[in-house]
């Protein structure tokens, strides 16, 4: 190594290096909260392991009858909201709307933290994860939607990470191919990761088309409120007011958010209407199941009124200036958009296959709620944004944008 | 469209003497086409069941897709539920105590008149459109070429349990002590591979409820029980689309 790469290398990572001066900038509050989020992590990475090593059955609730719970619907937020933040911000910095500009860097940042925070539960919630590394590559199986997703995400990563690589270097012309064809392939990835639900002929309240167009809608409705939520939240960590420019791009973020509720709230209608029109076998019970049944909690509070509603009124009450409604509207969305996610797949599962039978052993509806293991492992994804986007503040000094 | 001006009532009776004999089949056919919903399965004709196994009608000429078809015809109202299948299954191919390949339901029909309860075996249907094939990511479960049965290669198995998901008969588990998803493979490995002719559930039942055999072959009594104008057949979810080798009946 030349000693001026090293001279380089030591100015960032040194004893005195940037690295460090910028790291060590931060507040009491935010080392508390670095260190609070860290052992959060360490901890689901424990019983992730435990849970690996000793066996599912042991510590996770699924069963024979709902093999997917919790910790699939934690994975499927997690990249609902990575492909949302990544279309969403791409419209300022790979298509050209200047209004987007300000919000692109820290929103790809956010998009590549929000995957790996996925990748992380699905680690623990595969049951052979290290099989996946082997034979996703020597044995693919084109036809699975598994198989796509998994490919496509990795690929999505790839991308991301080189865009956000180009935009820390300023290389503006190559973070745009990077942001286009990461889009591409988040599009085909989360359109997967919908039809692997949509295309299982089985399951009555999924299965159909409408899954993979939902979750690409749904993936911008919700990259536009946690983009709210993260950049009020930053400039809190930062101590810093937000520019004419910054304030301008949330607002429009939180028009297109009043936009994109609109279109959810219309799919949802539509969705539970074709549910119960005609009481089709399998899908109806379901949908009676979040109307009034054990999920109606969960579905007219959460669903409608946190994750939908509540945001709406807030959004357009803010009026684009109340910074304030504006991160409450964004953060009632995401805890609504959480259950809406664990509802799709615990829902999705609660009538069994063999219902329409009429056996007693299928009559009822099947039950899931999920583990402390489950819970410990789900806190701890969250934990991971949080750390990677409290260590994202400092180490790229608030993500700031040049001009170009 | 012009009324036609013709007295149906004054018309001669031709009778039934002069319809070839191919038209006369082709009505019975259509007739027997038309089903109902009932014992809850799709009841239909043999004709509509030889449909049900091709992946597609075009196939539908005069083979079935593999040599040997595996099948199993299960006649229902011989079940007594005494799980000798369930244990003998258990048995042979070392299904651990938290899952099952195959099991019984109960149905209880409050107002039937006499007999209020029949039993229902269940396993997996071997498919000749299986999801489960489709959905899995590394192909640790694949439909053998020559047999049609669904096998697992459990070496390749990552267990992300979309097979389960898929599965719209609830015939697949998660064997800890394999780490791999399992399922009935009508016993390839521990008896058919070796020479024996059935399956170990098909060979336990004391009633003959389970009759286990090659659908391609004209001579076995599984063809010639589901090709029977006659008889009633079903088969479990024929909705799904799955085209499923594992058929009903009664009698």
């Amino acid at each position: 190594m030349s000693d001026e790469v090293k001279a380089a290398v030591l100015s960032l990572v040194g004893s005195d290096g940037l690295v460090w001066e910028r790291l060590k900038s931060g507040s009491k509050g935010y080392y508390l909260l670095l260190m609070v989020t860290g052992i959060l992590v360490a901890a689901a990475a424990v019983a992730g392991v435990q849970a690996m090593v000793v066996g599912h059955e042991h510590f996770y609730n699924t069963t024979r009858e709902v093999p997917w719970g919790i910790l699939i619907s934690t994975y499927v937020f997690f990249v609902v909201t990575s492909t949302g933040l990544c279309l969403v911000s791409s419209i300022g910095h790979v298509f050209g709307n200047e209004n987007f500009m300000p919000i692109a860097k820290r929103s790809v940042f956010l998009s590549i933290a929000t995957i790996l925070s996925g990748f992380f539960i699905i680690a623990f919630e595969i049951k052979i994860p290290w099989r996946m590394a082997i034979y996703n590559v020597i044995s693919p199986n084109l036809t699975s939607n598994i198989w796509w997703m998994g490919t496509l995400y990795g690929v999505y990563l790839m991308f991301m990470l080189a865009e956000y690589g180009f935009l820390l270097l300023d290389k503006h012309r190559y973070a745009v191919i990077c942001g286009f064809s990461g889009a591409v392939a988040g599009i085909a990835a989360h359109s997967n990761l919908g039809a692997v639900f949509g295309l299982l002929m089985g399951r009555e309240f999924w299965h159909g088309p409408y899954m993979p167009i939902y979750f690409i809608a749904s993936a911008m409705m919700t990259g536009t409120s946690v983009i709210i939520l993260f950049h009020f939240l930053a400039y809190k960590v930062n101590k810093e007011e937000m520019g004419p420019p910054m304030k301008h791009a949330l607002a429009i973020t939180a028009k297109l958010g009043v936009l994109l509720i609109c279109t959810i709230l219309f799919f949802t209608i539509w969705k539970m209407v074709s549910g119960i029109a005609g009481q089709p076998a399998g899908k109806y019970e379901a949908v009676m199941a979040l109307v009034k049944g054990p999920f109606a909690i969960n579905f007219w509070l959460f669903e409608i009124g946190m994750g939908m509603v509540f945001p709406l009124i807030l959004f357009a009450g803010s009026k684009g200036k109340n910074l304030s409604m504006m991160f409450l509207g964004a953060a009632s969305m995401i805890i609504g958009i959480f259950v809406m996610r664990y509802d799709l797949v615990v829902v999705g599962q609660a009538v069994p296959v063999l219902h329409e039978l009429g056996v007693n052993e299928y009559k009822h509806l099947l039950s899931y709620s999920p583990s402390l293991y489950e819970g410990i492992i789900t806190i701890g994804g969250f934990a991971m944004t949080a750390f990677l986007f409290l260590i994202g503040e400092k180490l790229f000094a608030g993500h700031k944008m040049s001009q170009h | 469209m012009k009324p036609t001006n013709i007295d149906l009532a004054a018309l001669a009776n031709e009778g039934v003497e002069n319809v070839a004999m191919k038209d006369r089949r082709h009505f019975l056919k259509m007739g027997l086409a038309i089903t109902g919903v009932f014992a809850g399965g799709t009841l239909f004709s043999a004709v509509s069941v030889a449909n049900k196994v091709f992946a597609s009608p075009a196939e539908f000429a005069d083979k079935y897709p593999y040599k040997p078809h595996y099948s199993m015809i299960i006649h229902q109202d011989r079940c007594i539920d005494c799980e000798r299948c369930v244990a003998a299954c258990a048995e042979t191919n070392h299904v651990p105590h938290e899952g099952y390949r195959t099991r019984i339901l109960q149905r209880d029909v409050p107002d039937a008149i006499g007999q209020k309860r029949e039993f229902i075996p269940v396993l997996c249907n071997q498919c000749n459109l299986p999801q489960c094939t489709r959905v899995c990511p590394t192909k640790a479960t694949y439909k053998n070429t020559s047999n049609g049965i669904v096998m697992m290669d459990t070496s390749k198995c990552i267990g992300c349990l979309t097979c389960q998901e898929a599965c719209p008969y609830n015939a697949r588990y998660f064997n800890e002590e394999r780490q791999a998803v399992d399922k009935c493979n009508f016993c390839f490995d521990t008896r058919l591979a070796k020479g024996e002719k059935l399956t170990a559930c098909a060979n336990a039942c004391p009633a003959n409820c389970r009759v286990f055999g090659d659908l391609s072959d004209p001579t076995s009594e599984a063809y010639r029980t589901v090709h029977q104008i006659e008889r009633a057949v079903w088969v479990l979810r024929p909705e799904a689309g799955t085209k499923p080798n594992i058929f009903y009946t009664k009698g």
